[in-house]
């Protein structure tokens, strides 16, 4: 049974059990073939639960570089017997699965239509192992060696990254090399070696480096310079304060007296963890939280105060699939709405949407900037399949004579200036921004009364209406401030082409790029734009201006980018074509490109 | 009518001792019912500040929501004031702090905004132990929201608004902190300033979280017969630790007393607490004779109020996370900036 040759370009998935260890086998795999310098995507796909139930890891490799996820296993390694039968049935005919042929298959078990490759993974082990704990371990280095040899990746690569895996721990290098090479030769002596669907090394990688998301967004906020972190723990998130903890503690500890530059604060649940961001931020330290839907819903009447009170605050929603507790381990884009809008009145906040970590990093600093800038909640929209899974991303830079942005703060100085004439809420440069002053500056002047209840220019109490008018007025005008500051978004072509436009933003990108691919290949290309910041900019609006049809692709069901393009550019809801996935696992070019089709050819005939 | 206050001082007006005038350490007109035991809390904090020399712009003023939580706008105009939202005043607090180890957090909460919404923020800053001074205005009533009970009515207590005993359980805000080991507990009366003013310098003076829980009655919805937070029960109730006195750094001198009768408690800074006439069988820093003199005194129906107990050297969360001397709202680029080539390193790293 011989499938098509598929060299560089295929989707391997492993399934596992939860908690047996074989998450960094996997890891090393994933890491070889970027080693090798060929692109390449991993996805965790992970139950709510520590141990024992089914757990996924799927790659994609892809000359093309296209990292979005693709619909279809070429080969599957299947190690778990409790997912055997639908493991078996994702195969796409002419594909391989590896499996442990230990003990023999039930009839049932098997397919005609692919390559069935036995290896006695659990047999092998025994063999060369005498711990049953370390049996069940090196199963997985087993499988990896297999792959190795069925793969014709370079063995040395994946030695080296077991190296570099126990760098303190040397100890560990010969029995797992052992186990390596047992798999190895097991495949080498009993299948022909390489398969037709294997890896061929490459140089497209580049200086490009392989990391999670949320451990991006935690670096950004160790270089934004945010000293304090209060957080409550919630997947996707949890990894963005460990890992803002594991910086932290790398740069911010003092070298003379070793005491930390940072606090962190695993709080009581998610108010008290935004409550201690607006302290913070009110006393002019920078600080985050990170959070994912269920805790932002917890956070909406404290969002409000800073919105209303004017406080620095950045906040990480690493969304996952709602509503409720929802699909607490799959991705989903389904937080717009409640973070542009959070709180009650009229509230509206600035939202960033990074869509690689090296954007994560970028925007974490910037978004640090811009809370200060403006005084006002900046909410990072990620996502668990950006925050929680390695992804290639161009390196970070840094330019080490970057300052902070730390806005409009007024000093001792400021304060002693005669001519000052200073209200916490008053609009002197008419961009709607006011001078904030930070507790302790000076001992006469700049004190004042921070509140969430209506106030005057100088921060006084007040329940006349035209007041309040003028306060809630400027906030506009600083929110259309806002719009020429936020990041702008990112085009894919000089000129425009087409009628039609897509949208997108976030994880959205990598299946959207793909699907422009071949939409161009199919000779029908189209204009893109990601969108990579709210309040929009003018960009965003004349790009959907100068199109007949826009394509908005997002990964939720109510199309709740479309919702708010609808809600503030005012566009006429027919311009906009929702494309939407919300199954919980990341959006496919296959997609895209179907639901595309249907529209066009839909359209077509109602035009007959 | 007019709320402005006269702004006359009269030329022979004492200043403390960093130059300020009692009128700066005033606030607003106050708004609340006149008789209101906040009102009397708030010129006790004044005279208390002004007293202690506290320069203004190094004391920050926070608070939940409540008749109790305005009175922040009542003294200290010229402190940083922080009215936030409804029971949360702690997690602000915790958070200014982290960014400012140098000032002086002063809280302000009610029993509704504590002991009911607030209550799960309460417990935890306690356990932190935040350094700063929580001070609950207990009415045992909702007074914003017109005097529904709250949570410390006493099982029994009538309030006027509800005309009938309260049949649930009260909450001893007292009983808690000492329970959760906070490191300063005091109980006082709104209307026992001789008690109040010291009692607000100690706590102010120590290095942790310091909770004074303050019965502090609401003329308007609970000052009623049957109440048990009126200013009539609560006088003929009242059990008092033992008279106080505050003795700030500098003039703290040794005395010597009879053995049994008197304490001195050394604070933070070599501020002494001196305590006379102690009942007998208790020691302020032992927190088992301060919950047995406390629950004693219940069983007999009185309210225990004064020093209850002081831990002189507790860990601040700041000890406890080994934060820098510099606090953190100081610390610049220059400070925070990882160095040349670390990215790099943290880049090579991840290929
Ligand atoms: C989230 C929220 N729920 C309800 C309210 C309404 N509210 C305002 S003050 C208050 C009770 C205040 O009681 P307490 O803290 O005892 O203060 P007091 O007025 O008695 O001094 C309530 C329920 C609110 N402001 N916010
Ligand atoms: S209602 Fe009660 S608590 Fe509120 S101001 Fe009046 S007397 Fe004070
Ligand atoms: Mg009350």
């Amino acid at each position: 049974m011989s499938g098509k040759r598929r060299v560089n370009d295929f989707v391997i998935r492993f399934a596992n059990v939860n908690g047996t260890g074989s998450a960094s086998t996997n890891g090393l795999f994933a890491k070889s073939i970027f080693r090798s310098g060929v692109p390449v995507s991993a996805k965790n796909i992970f139950p709510s639960n520590i141990q024992g139930l089914p757990t996924w890891y799927e790659v994609r490799i892809s000359d093309k570089g296209y990292l979005g996820r693709r619909e279809g296993i070429d080969i599957m390694v299947a190690v778990n017997p409790q997912s055997f039968q639908e493991d078996l049935q994702r195969i796409l005919p002419g594909g391989y699965i590896i499996y442990d042929n230990s003990r023999p298959l039930h009839d049932d078990q098997k397919r005609s239509d692919i390559n069935m490759i036995g290896l006695p993974m659990m047999l092998l082990s025994m063999e060369y192992f005498e711990l049953p704990r370390l049996q069940q371990l090196f199963k997985n280095v087993i499988y990896l060696g297999a792959l190795v040899a069925l793969l014709d990746i370079d063995i040395n690569i994946v030695k080296h990254l077991i190296e570099e895996l126990f760098a303190t721990k040397p100890k560990l290098w010969p029995p797992n090399f052992k186990a390596l090479e047992v798999g190895y030769n097991y495949a080498k002596e009993n299948y022909d070696c390489p398969l037709d669907t294997r890896i061929e090394k490459r140089d497209l990688i580049g200086d490009q480096i392989m990391v999670e998301g949320n451990e991006a967004t935690a670096l950004g906020i160790v270089y934004g310079g945010a000293t304090v972190c209060a957080w409550y723990p919630i997947t996707p998130s949890t990894s963005v304060a460990k890992a803002y903890d594991k910086y932290a503690n790398k740069f911010l500890i003092d070298k003379d007296s070793k005491k930390k530059k940072f606090a962190m604060v695993q709080a009581e649940d998610e108010l008290a963890a935004i409550g201690m961001v607006i302290g913070a931020g009110w006393n002019g330290a920078r600080a985050f939280t990170s959070t994912s839907g269920a805790g932002v819903s917890l956070m909406n009447e404290f969002i409000g105060l800073a919105y209303f009170a004017e406080i620095p605050v950045f906040l990480v929603n690493v969304q996952r699939g709602g509503p409720s507790t929802g699909m607490p381990t799959r991705t989903q884009q389904g937080d717009i709405i409640s973070s542009a809008y959070a709180s009650h009145g009229d509230t509206k906040h600035i939202l960033l949407f990074p869509s690689t970590p090296n954007e994560c990093f970028e925007m974490s600093a910037t978004g640090l900037d811009l809370a200060d800038r403006f005084q006002t909640p900046i909410i990072l929209l990620s996502d668990l399949d950006l925050g929680m899974n390695e992804h290639i991303t161009e390196p970070f830079s840094w330019d080490k004579n970057r300052k902070y942005d730390r806005g409009k703060v007024l000093t001792a100085e400021d304060l002693d200036d005669p001519n000052l004439d200073w209200g916490r809420y008053l609009d002197i440069d008419g961009d709607g921004i006011p001078y904030r002053t930070i507790p302790g500056t000076h001992p006469s002047k700049g004190g004042y009364f921070t509140r969430g209840t209506s106030r005057d220019e100088y921060a006084r109490y007040t329940e006349k209406g035209a007041v309040y008018k003028r306060n809630v007025d400027r906030l506009t005008r600083k929110w259309n401030t806002a719009r020429k500051w936020v990041p702008k978004p990112e085009f894919y072509q000089d000129g425009y082409k087409s009628n039609h436009g897509l949208l997108f933003f976030g994880t959205t990108t990598y299946a959207a790029i793909e699907a422009m691919d071949k939409l161009q290949a199919s000779s029908s290309p189209m204009d893109a734009m990601r969108i990579r910041a709210f309040p929009f900019n003018n960009e965003v609006e004349d790009f959907i201006s100068q199109h007949d049809e826009i394509f908005v692709i997002e990964q939720n069901k109510d199309a709740q980018m479309r919702s708010l393009l609808i809600n503030e550019l005012e566009i006429h809801p027919k311009k906009l074509i929702s494309i939407l996935n919300y199954d919980g696992y990341p959006i496919t070019a296959q997609n895209i490109i179907e639901q595309i089709g249907e529209h066009l050819s839909i359209k077509m005939i109602s035009q007959v | 009518m007019s709320y402005i206050k006269p702004t006359f001082v009269h030329p022979q007006a004492p200043r403390n001792e960093v130059g300020y005038l009692k009128r700066d350490y005033e606030g607003k007109i106050s708004t609340l019912c006149a008789g209101c035991g906040h009102d009397s809390i708030s010129a006790a904090i004044v005279q208390a500040c002004f007293e202690m020399n506290i320069e203004p712009h190094h004391l920050a003023k926070l608070s939940g929501i409540g008749c109790s939580s305005k009175t922040p706008t009542y003294f200290l105009s010229n402190s940083h004031g922080f009215n936030s939202v409804h029971g949360r005043m702690p997690s602000i607090a915790t958070g200014a702090n982290l960014a400012n180890k140098e000032l002086i957090y002063l809280g302000v909460s009610g029993d509704g905004d504590t002991a009911s919404i607030g209550m799960g923020q309460f417990v935890h800053v306690i356990r932190r132990n935040v350094n700063m001074t929580y001070i609950v205005m207990n009415n045992g009533c909702y007074g914003l929201t017109k005097g529904q009970d709250s949570a410390t009515a006493d099982k029994g207590s009538i309030s006027k608004p509800s005309r009938e005993a309260t049949p649930y359980e009260a909450i001893d805000l007292v009983g808690l902190a000492l329970e959760l080991n906070a490191s300063f507990v005091a109980r006082s009366f709104s209307g026992d300033k001789s008690q109040l003013i010291p009692l607000l310098k100690a706590a102010m003076s120590h290095k942790g979280f310091a909770f004074i829980d303050i019965i502090s009655p609401c003329v308007t919805f609970n000052n009623n017969k049957g109440s048990t937070k009126s200013y009539d029960y609560v006088r003929e109730h009242i059990s008092i630790t033992g008279a106080m006195d505050y003795v700030p750094e500098e003039k703290a001198i040794e005395v010597e007393y009879a053995e049994g009768s008197q304490k001195d408690i050394e604070l933070f800074g070599h501020s002494v607490v001196h305590l006379e006439k102690l009942a007998p069988n208790w020691n302020p820093t032992d927190k088992q004779s301060a919950i047995d003199k406390l629950q004693a005194t219940k069983r007999n129906g009185q309210i225990l109020t004064g020093l209850l107990y002081v831990n002189p050297n507790p860990r601040d969360l700041h000890q406890i996370n080994h934060t820098v001397d510099i606090p953190l709202n100081k610390l610049t680029e220059n400070h925070l900036y990882p160095g040349d080539g670390e990215l790099d390193k943290i880049n090579e790293g991840m290929r």
